[in-house]
């Protein structure tokens, strides 16, 4: 636990005239669950792209270190590693379900096509691991050959997260996984979510505007203002006494139910 | 034909077209653009094929054209003709004596030489087409070999049909690196392609494509371990001449349910019934 999975430095990004990224830095270790908060605009969803190499930083080094210890640098490896990475050791949780899922392929197709792409080419051994990763993210297995065309929004993104997860990976990024769902469901993911990242001891960058979210999930917050990280620290500790003027703003503005 | 070049179009063409066969050749399955030019027939009836033809037909070469198996088809006719006319080649229907076959939808059953080249008719180049809309992104995913996708939809047709249902245009890797669309020829016809002696160009003259597989080059079909490739074809012999190993077409031949099944290329059929006694 000694060296960080992920760490980041000096990351800036601006579009135009605005300032998505000033000098933002992290650092995640394997296991760990990081969150982003902050409002719409603070650069929470730049900062994810940016570690997950699909934006690239104007100033700044994104490292990541791989199973055998190396450590690279993500924005200076060349397109098929990158893309292999995305294939295989990491995962990316799209907001919306949809943008990441092949919506007229069967549920079994869509867990299915990152085994597919790491080479695997037995059809039985690719069924039955996709059913198994439904029942994993508690889908009924009967419906491993209906498109997600006919799944509830809830279903969807638990069909997403078990696509994303199939293939083991060490590290997942999430942006807003819970966003457009109702409470109920949000909850049910959310147990879900903690249930598989503890188990498989999945590194996650969580990126979110719930602090009931971030509390739930993360042993580690970052609150994002303006583009730059204005605290950062434990997430029970943040959130009971934050010190910055903004998160103080944040913390209590959560209406109590 | 007075007042056009030899095989119709201008040198200049050729030239443009041979660079991009030359191409081709070199990377096998690789799809190479070309500047395709305005032909006298609509798209979709052959107008890659042939310019492809005109860039490598001579004056010495022997032409047969088919569609769907047959020489006597309007398609067939109206290239073999065309030809006959811009270039005044010698044409014929007889595989075996052809230099260069442009076909659409078949292979010949006879097998192809050394000596022969067999030009397709290519309506879509891109195997990945139903899969990924972007062709900056097809592209790419052709640079990094990256074809988990297309095993998205074998997987597809197995959970839905329980085999691989794929009956013409069924995906192929070349030389074990290019996946390519081997053109609506049917699946039957696929292992045919593997370490053919002929050269085998592609044409599409609407997508502005042209690939090729040069002789003696590994064409593998798509599939799973557990649910290999198999060439179907009709379970039955042909009406005609007998055939029991070639591919058939159905014939409707009356509105009580009448059909008969003969063998789609019809070379091959009327030669077996010449050599019958």
């Amino acid at each position: 636990m000694s060296e960080p999975l992920l760490s980041a430095c000096g990351l800036a990004v601006r579009f135009g005239s605005i300032t998505a990224l000033d000098s933002v830095g992290a650092a995640l270790w394997p296991g760990e669950v990081l969150a982003v908060v902050g409002e719409s605009g603070s650069g929470k969803t730049t900062l994810l792209k940016v570690l997950s190499g699909r934006v690239r930083p104007e100033a700044g080094h994104v490292w990541y270190r791989a199973p055998d210890g190396e450590r690279t640098d993500v924005h200076a490896m060349p397109l098929p590693m990158l893309r292999r990475l995305h294939r295989s050791d990491w995962g990316f949780v799209e907001q919306d379900p949809r943008q990441a899922l092949r919506m007229d392929v069967s549920a079994g197709g869509n867990v299915g096509e990152r085994l597919m792409a790491a080479g695997a080419r037995h059809y039985g051994h690719i069924r039955d691991e996709a059913a198994r990763w439904l029942a994993e993210v508690e889908i009924d297995v009967a419906r491993i050959d209906d498109k997600p065309a006919t799944f509830s929004g809830g279903m969807l993104q638990r069909l997403q997260i078990a696509r994303t997860l199939v293939t083991q990976p060490r590290l997942v990024f999430m942006d807003e996984p819970t966003g457009g769902l109702d409470v109920s469901v949000q909850a049910r993911l959310l147990d879900l979510i903690r249930t598989l990242v503890r188990r498989l001891g999945i590194a996650v960058v969580l990126v979110t505007h719930d602090l009931a979210v971030a509390r739930l999930l993360a042993a580690r917050i970052m609150v994002m203002q303006r583009g730059q990280v204005v605290e950062d620290g434990l997430t029970d500790q943040v959130l009971d006494d934050p010190r910055h003027p903004y998160t103080q703003l944040l913390v209590s503005s959560v209406l109590a139910a | 034909m007075k007042g056009y070049n030899f095989a119709y179009l201008d040198e200049q063409t050729k030239r443009m077209l041979r660079r991009a066969l030359l191409k081709a050749v070199a990377i096998p399955g690789h799809q190479i653009p070309f500047a395709a030019r305005e032909m006298p027939l609509p798209y979709g009836w052959g107008t890659g094929g042939i310019q492809v033809t005109a860039a490598v037909l001579g004056r010495c070469d022997t032409l047969k054209v088919i569609d769907q198996g047959a020489d006597d088809t309007t398609n067939a006719v109206s290239i073999r003709r065309f030809f006959a006319r811009t270039a005044g080649v010698a044409t014929t229907t007889r595989t075996a004596h052809a230099t260069i076959i442009q076909t659409r939808h078949r292979i010949p059953e006879t097998a192809l030489t050394e000596a022969q080249i067999i030009v397709y008719q290519v309506p879509q180049p891109e195997p990945l087409y139903r899969l990924e809309p972007s062709r900056t992104e097809t592209r790419r995913m052709h640079a990094l070999s990256e074809y988990g996708a297309m095993h998205v939809r074998l997987y597809e047709q197995v959970a839905r049909y329980g085999q691989i249902a794929i009956s013409y245009d069924y995906p192929v890797m070349v030389n074990g690196r290019h996946l390519m669309a081997p053109s609506p020829i049917p699946a039957f016809d696929n292992p045919k392609m593997h370490r053919m002696p002929a050269l085998q160009l592609f044409g599409a003259g609407r997508e502005k494509r042209i690939y090729a597989v040069p002789p003696y080059t590994d064409v593998a079909s798509l599939d799973f371990e557990d649910y290999p490739f198999r060439a179907g074809r009709a379970p039955h012999a042909c009406a005609l001449c007998g055939a029991q190993a070639s591919y058939l077409d159905e014939v409707v031949t009356d509105d009580r349910g009448g059909r008969m099944f003969v063998c789609s290329d019809t070379d091959y059929c009327a030669s077996r019934r010449e050599q019958a006694p």
